[in-house]
């Protein structure tokens, strides 16, 4: 796409584009490049001598349980953390979109979390959940329920899971709701008229005229919980107990900079653009057709 | 006069439940920042205010040791972080503002590659270079300041692709018109362009500055010494393994700090931020 008018100048768009190419160059092109670079050689013990391999790093990793293991939870992660963030997010978009008194208000309300860090989410989680000082945390032990996230796995995950959706919640809301006031309130009434229901009309007509926001959403909240719940995780369990809330993120910064591992840890970062480049990808695609149909 | 039937009341009760579980954790932090570190470590936190909110606040603030370990001062990281976000917020407006500006109003060779170049950093998230990008700073020796926290994250595909969209609707006559006026790209940017993009650059703003206050990895690993300290980090290193026997009563007061600015941007410029965020995704 190109105006029709244009400015005249040899030299202006050059140096107007120079800024932002050279952050380009020397913050994503290189370091991207030195991923890949970095993950088909193999480095000796000082650092001095790198031999290249082909794909042996990749196999390496590729065939590590641990990995694995570490990508199995990452998949438990993401789903259970965007249908959860999602599921929630429709569910108060739908109701605040409704005619009812105050609903500017409860936008209001429920806005706001988006404008936490993951991190600070999750220590909020832990203020409450804690077994120690938080109140719901002691009241389960009260109870006579083994609650430790510190030690159990499970419980682990549950937890990283419920603080990752509970920050997402409030992006979801804003895009469903700007989804929502685009259907034509004219389809709705009259669907009405013809008898539907309130919940046969969400199916058979709100459901359906949401889905391009639903797909983007899909993508967006699929790349948050693989790349941005890393403050996450982080903040409340390190990953553990053992590796049970370790995703590939946070194996990632643990492989390369704890472990200083840096073949295993570039192949595994190639492994994450490859990821990122494809949902990507799908996400264009997709928002291309969209166009194509409006 | 309808008469109000329990059914009308459904939606009211879920979105309270709903509002009720957003705000809980954040009164619980609220109400721990008054009292003293003694009340939260025993696990008896009351609903009500203590009487220590004062002096909490004035010891993170100033980071006095507290009863266990010495801090990084919260006024110290909330400088960081605001001059971080605050960079990153304008560096990626600056900058993107002037490469849209340059791929949408000239004809020049290589234009589409350079708009390429710029599209595929939409798929090198910071968390996938981390390692390389981290040895790129370290080789410029940018360690531990603030160009090597806010530079590496200010390259961003969204605002000028947000920003060329824009352009791509100003009218061909305005341009038309101040060509023969005898105004150049420069004068036109400056008197046009610019004053038209006010809204979007606020809307931009707003998402932004949430953005580079959020940010984690990258300050986690860029900075090591205290005084460089950004506000997120420095919660979960205060919290460390979360032991019961921690300065609860500084840690929390410190989460409220650090969640005020933003917060406060979304609250106040709500229509802006709605639209930030809704067109910045398109």
């Amino acid at each position: 796409m190109q105006r029709r008018v244009t400015f005249d100048s040899r030299l202006l768009p050059y140096l107007l584009l120079a800024p932002q190419v050279a952050v380009t160059l020397v913050f994503f092109i290189w370091p991207a490049a030195q991923a890949v670079w970095q993950s088909v050689h193999l480095q000796d013990a000082f650092g001095i001598r790198s031999e290249f391999v082909w794909f042996e790093n990749f196999t390496y990793v590729l065939s590590d349980p641990n990995y694995l293991d570490t990508l199995q939870t990452t998949v438990i992660f993401s789903v259970a953390v965007t249908v959860l963030a999602m599921g929630v997010a429709l569910l108060l978009a739908v109701l605040a979109d409704s005619k009812i008194k105050g609903a500017s208000a409860y936008k209001t309300l429920l806005i706001w979390p988006y404008a936490l860090a993951p991190a600070v989410a999750a220590v909020l989680w832990m203020f409450i959940f804690n077994p120690d000082i938080g109140s719901f945390g002691r009241a389960l032990r009260a109870m006579g329920y083994d609650w430790d996230y510190r030690l159990n796995g499970g419980q682990a995950l549950l937890m990283v899971i419920l603080a990752a959706s509970w920050k997402q919640v409030s992006y979801n809301f804003i895009f469903f709701l700007a989804g929502l006031q685009a259907i034509p309130r004219s389809v709705m009434e009259a669907a009405s008229i013809d008898g539907a229901g309130p919940v046969r009309r969400f199916w058979t007509i709100t459901f359906p005229l949401l889905s391009p926001t639903t797909f983007f959403l899909l993508v967006v909240d699929m790349v948050y919980a693989f790349f941005e719940t890393f403050g996450t995780i982080h903040a409340l369990t390190q990953g553990g107990p053992g590796k049970a809330t370790e995703t590939l993120i946070f194996r990632v910064y643990q492989d390369g900079v704890v472990n200083n591992d840096l073949g295993g840890s570039s192949a595994q970062s190639v492994i994450l653009m490859v990821i990122v480049i494809a949902l990507t990808a799908v996400q264009f695609r997709f928002v291309e057709r969209k166009v194509h149909y409006s | 006069m309808k008469q109000t039937r329990f059914i009308d009341l459904v939606p009211h009760i879920v979105l309270i439940v709903g509002v009720l579980i957003f705000a809980y954790p954040i009164y619980v932090t609220l109400i721990g920042s008054t009292w003293d570190s003694g009340t939260i470590g025993r696990g008896g936190l009351p609903l009500w205010p203590g009487g220590e909110g004062v002096a909490n606040y004035a010891q993170a603030w100033v980071g006095e040791a507290g009863d266990r370990a010495m801090y990084t001062p919260v006024r110290t990281m909330m400088l960081n972080s605001l001059v971080m976000a605050l960079s990153i917020a304008l560096g990626k407006i600056a900058i993107s503002i002037l490469s849209a500006y340059a791929v949408a109003f000239f004809r020049f060779p290589l234009r589409m590659a350079f708009f390429w170049l710029i599209f595929i950093t939409l798929m090198l998230p910071v968390e996938v270079r981390i390692i390389p990008t981290y040895k790129v700073v370290a080789d410029l020796g940018l360690i531990n300041t603030y160009a090597g926290l806010a530079i590496p994250l200010i390259a961003s595909a969204t605002a000028t692709l947000l920003f060329r969209q824009f352009f791509l609707t100003i009218p061909d006559e305005l341009l038309e018109a101040a060509k023969i006026d005898g105004a150049g790209p420069v004068r036109f940017f400056i008197d046009v362009v610019l004053p038209l993009s006010r809204t979007n650059i606020a809307a931009l703003f707003v998402i932004l500055f949430i953005y580079g206050w959020n940010q984690y990895l990258w300050p986690l690993l860029v900075t090591s010494s205290g005084d460089m300290e950004t506000i997120v980090t420095g919660i979960t290193k205060m919290i460390g393994t979360g032991e019961s026997a921690n300065d609860w009563h500084i840690i929390m007061a410190t989460t409220v700090l650090a969640m005020l600015p933003p917060v406060a941007v979304v609250v106040f410029m709500q229509r802006w931020f709605v639209k930030g965020l809704v067109d910045s995704e398109k």
